[in-house]
């Protein structure tokens, strides 16, 4: 059997590589590049963080015994993941573009580029489970609840989860380290990355300034009662449920309740204000491929570093869902992902409209 | 002649690199021991090497048309383009000329150094090669302006094989009194060079695009000519390149460049045919299109587009069957942007991702090039057959760009 393997050149793809080679699999190793340095604002000349970052995937590769590509994918991403984030937030909504990534290029690009090579599977050093049950794939978290990436997975559907492996679903992230030191792996002791990778520090309102080349222009902050507060420095530089920066003293601290692009303005609130039980959601998919006929109750959770909360599920067609938490949910973001979960099973997910 | 399970190697990327000759590594080899000296080394050993190292300056003179004198040696090509546009910068920013020629088709290591120049104020003409990949002596004439310091053309092209009319640009140049260089990496050893008779003022070349080693070349100046350092140390290389001399790759290059000049002849009527039968093989996969002008181009370059497809799956497949191509010039990543060389004859974005570029050497067969066209035309039709592209193309829903 032929597997593909996506290696960003951490060390948890590696380990991947490692453990489906291992496995008596035929091997391809590749690395995809998915922009330049310079359409994204990091200058030329500091170290090429991507190309160093495929550097440390050839090293790998070559050491564990598998031919080794680069696949120019930026064309794609940019129209499916960059643009996207850049319209999203532009609309006043706070994305994750690693979704977008895991959805149209890792598992739907990637993928297509594996079978034209012959593998019947993509490998990526995820940490999350696929099980069957005798009729369908099941997507679950991972056995380390602490490094669990499930969130990010949601979108996947029965053809691709048929298509995947995930060889660190069952381990631990120590563990992981150590078979890359045991193996001499290159990068045994690189830092997990954290930021979005083509927004380097975090650096979001400058990314999209950069990337645009426009400047967002000054507003107005509003009170709930629509009285203006104060001046805004441009709506891409707030997200909801945000305190710090805001620049207004107020006896009461005042958070951004909501961003309202036609207008130009943010509206601000008090902290209980923030607070809300129900959540629409849309672009939903179902990891089993169809809707429930009707109310579900499962546990739910808006953003990654959340632990679930239980909620009243109603599908609304196919595609979108009405959340109702039983427990009022602080700042519930418009462009995050609302991610269904029973028990350890992912049901399925979607995007925050409100 | 089975495509999908034999195991086989048909290097058809020449353009990228060559095999060493025999003749390479034999000449190279009493260098790493025998005569291990350092040319600058008062002692008898040292006396050795620099005899071996100012026989060849001789010998690669000879073969250029030029002086031993005005052979600089390098570690490649890009190094000797470097030095010979920053060298022709610097005299003609010292007589306030800072206009430099050149074309949108050249190697990055023109570009990206003209790149630089522009950032320093320094103004750049690049001159449109047209769709067939050509320049003409009378656009060089009508560019040339009073603040002109430097032309800067590549001989043949790396990507798609095309060769400018050297000589006639250089007559012009001379006419005009401004300094031509030529950038003649893919040319030398395939093409008959007399960098005297064809007024040339500065050439580069490269060791490994003619069976030499890598990591050599050499900067051909006329005399007079000021080099301008992009190295300091030592005193070698006339003061204008410092480092101890890289004697065996040197002694390598030598032996090839003349092994492969006095072949020029032999190779070009074996390789033409060859090249040929790709071409007419190829052009027979509908909605392709031949880059380059047909006439004037290396007799080792085939370069195509296929409407549809992504070269990169094209080149995975190819190397699959056992077939070692390219999709434009090797880059540090091993993956490819359309390239700005099919860009800049025209050919659009959609176009240009689906490229292919094979280059020939003496050693392929007839039987490979059968063999070649065959896959070729088998993983055309296999990456089609799953392309949505290509099905919204065949449907209608797109237009088809290409015949």
């Amino acid at each position: 059997m032929k597997a593909l393997i996506a290696m960003s050149g951490g060390v948890d793809s590696s380990v991947a590589a490692y453990l489906i080679k291992s496995q008596g699999y035929d091997c391809i190793g590749c690395t995809m590049k998915l922009y330049h340095n310079e359409d994204v604002g990091i200058s030329r000349s500091r170290t090429c963080c991507s190309l160093d970052d495929v550097e440390d995937a050839r090293s790998v590769a070559y050491k564990i015994g598998m031919p080794y590509y680069v696949f120019n994918f930026s064309d794609g991403f940019r129209e499916k993941v960059i643009e996207k984030f850049v319209r999203s937030y532009e609309s006043g909504a706070t994305p994750n573009p690693c979704i977008d990534c895991n959805r149209y290029m890792k598992f739907d690009k990637l993928y297509e580029r594996a079978r034209i090579l012959g593998c019947e599977y993509i490998v990526t050093g995820h940490y999350a489970r696929i099980e069957y049950n005798g009729e369908r794939y099941i997507l679950k978290k991972a056995l380390d609840e602490t490094k669990d990436q499930s969130y990010v997975l949601y979108s996947l559907t029965q053809e691709q989860l048929s298509h995947i492996l995930f060889p660190l679903g069952n381990m631990k992230k120590t563990e992981v380290r150590k078979i890359a030191e045991k193996n001499g792996f290159i990068n045994a002791e690189k830092p997990d990355s954290q930021d979005i990778c083509f927004v380097p520090n975090g650096k979001y309102a400058e990314f999209l300034e950069y990337y645009t080349g426009k400047s967002y222009p000054a507003g107005d902050f509003l009170s709930t009662d629509g009285a203006v507060l104060g001046k805004h420095k441009g709506i891409i530089r707030y997200t909801v449920g945000q305190h710090k920066g805001l620049g207004i003293s107020t006896e009461e601290p005042l958070y951004v309740k909501e961003i309202h692009t036609e207008e130009n303005t943010v509206t601000l609130c008090k902290e209980q204000e923030l607070y809300s039980r129900e959540v629409i959601v849309r672009d939903f998919s179902w990891i089993s491929g169809v809707a429930p006929r009707g109310e579900i109750r499962c546990k739910a959770k808006v953003r990654y570093r959340q632990k679930e909360q239980w909620a009243t599920v109603t599908p609304i067609g196919e595609t979108s869902v009405k959340l109702v938490f039983d427990e009022p949910q602080r700042a519930t973001t418009p462009g995050q992902a609302a991610v269904l979960y029973d028990g350890d099973i992912v049901f399925g997910g979607g995007t925050v409209v409100k | 002649m089975d495509c999908t399970n034999e195991r086989r190697k048909i290097y058809l990327d020449n353009a990228a690199t060559t095999k060493m000759s025999e003749a390479a590594i034999k000449a190279m080899l009493p260098y790493m021991d025998g005569i291990y000296g350092n040319p600058s080394s008062l002692h008898s050993v040292g006396q050795e090497a620099n005899e071996a190292l100012t026989s060849a300056r001789e010998r690669i003179a000879k073969i250029l048309g030029c002086e031993p004198r005005e052979i600089t040696f390098t570690s490649g090509g890009s190094e000797a383009d470097n030095q010979a546009i920053i060298s022709a910068a610097r005299l003609g920013e010292k007589k306030g000329k800072k206009h430099i020629i050149s074309t949108a088709f050249e190697h990055h290591a023109v570009l990206h150094t003209l790149n630089k120049l522009e950032k320093e104020g320094f103004e750049i003409t690049l001159l449109d090669v047209h769709e067939n990949g050509l320049i003409t002596a009378e656009q060089v004439r009508n560019a040339i302006r009073e603040d002109t310091c430097l032309v800067t053309m590549m001989y043949a092209n790396n990507e798609i094989g095309t060769v400018q009319p050297i000589a006639e640009i250089g007559a012009v140049c001379r006419e005009k009194g401004v300094l031509f260089h030529t950038d003649a990496v893919q040319a030398v050893g395939h093409l008959h060079i007399n960098v005297k008779e064809q007024n040339i003022d500065m050439l580069s070349l490269s060791a490994h695009k003619f069976h030499g080693p890598k990591g050599v070349g050499v900067l051909c100046a006329r005399k007079g000519i000021l080099l301008t350092n992009l190295i300091e140390g030592g005193a070698q290389e006339r003061g204008k390149r410092a480092g101890t001399e890289n004697i065996p790759a040197i002694m390598g290059m030598t032996a090839a460049l003349e092994e492969a000049c006095a072949k020029i002849d032999e190779n070009a009527v074996r390789l033409t045919v060859l090249r040929d039968k790709l071409i007419v093989g190829l052009s027979q996969i509908p909605h392709s299109v031949l880059n380059g002008d047909y006439g004037h181009r290396l007799p080792s370059n085939v370069s195509f587009c296929f409407e549809g497809i992504e070269g990169e799956s094209l080149l995975l497949l190819l190397d699959d069957k056992g077939i070692c191509a390219s999709s434009g010039s090797a880059c540090t990543s091993g993956s490819l942007d359309p390239s700005h060389v099919l860009l800049a004859i025209g050919r659009v974005h959609d176009i240009a991702h689906g490229s292919l570029r094979l280059s020939l050497s003496e050693e392929n067969t007839e039987e490979e090039i059968d063999y070649t066209i065959k896959a070729v035309k088998e993983v055309v039709a296999y990456l089609r057959g799953i392309s949505p592209i290509w099905r919204d193309l065949v449907n209608g829903k797109k237009e088809f760009i290409t015949k």
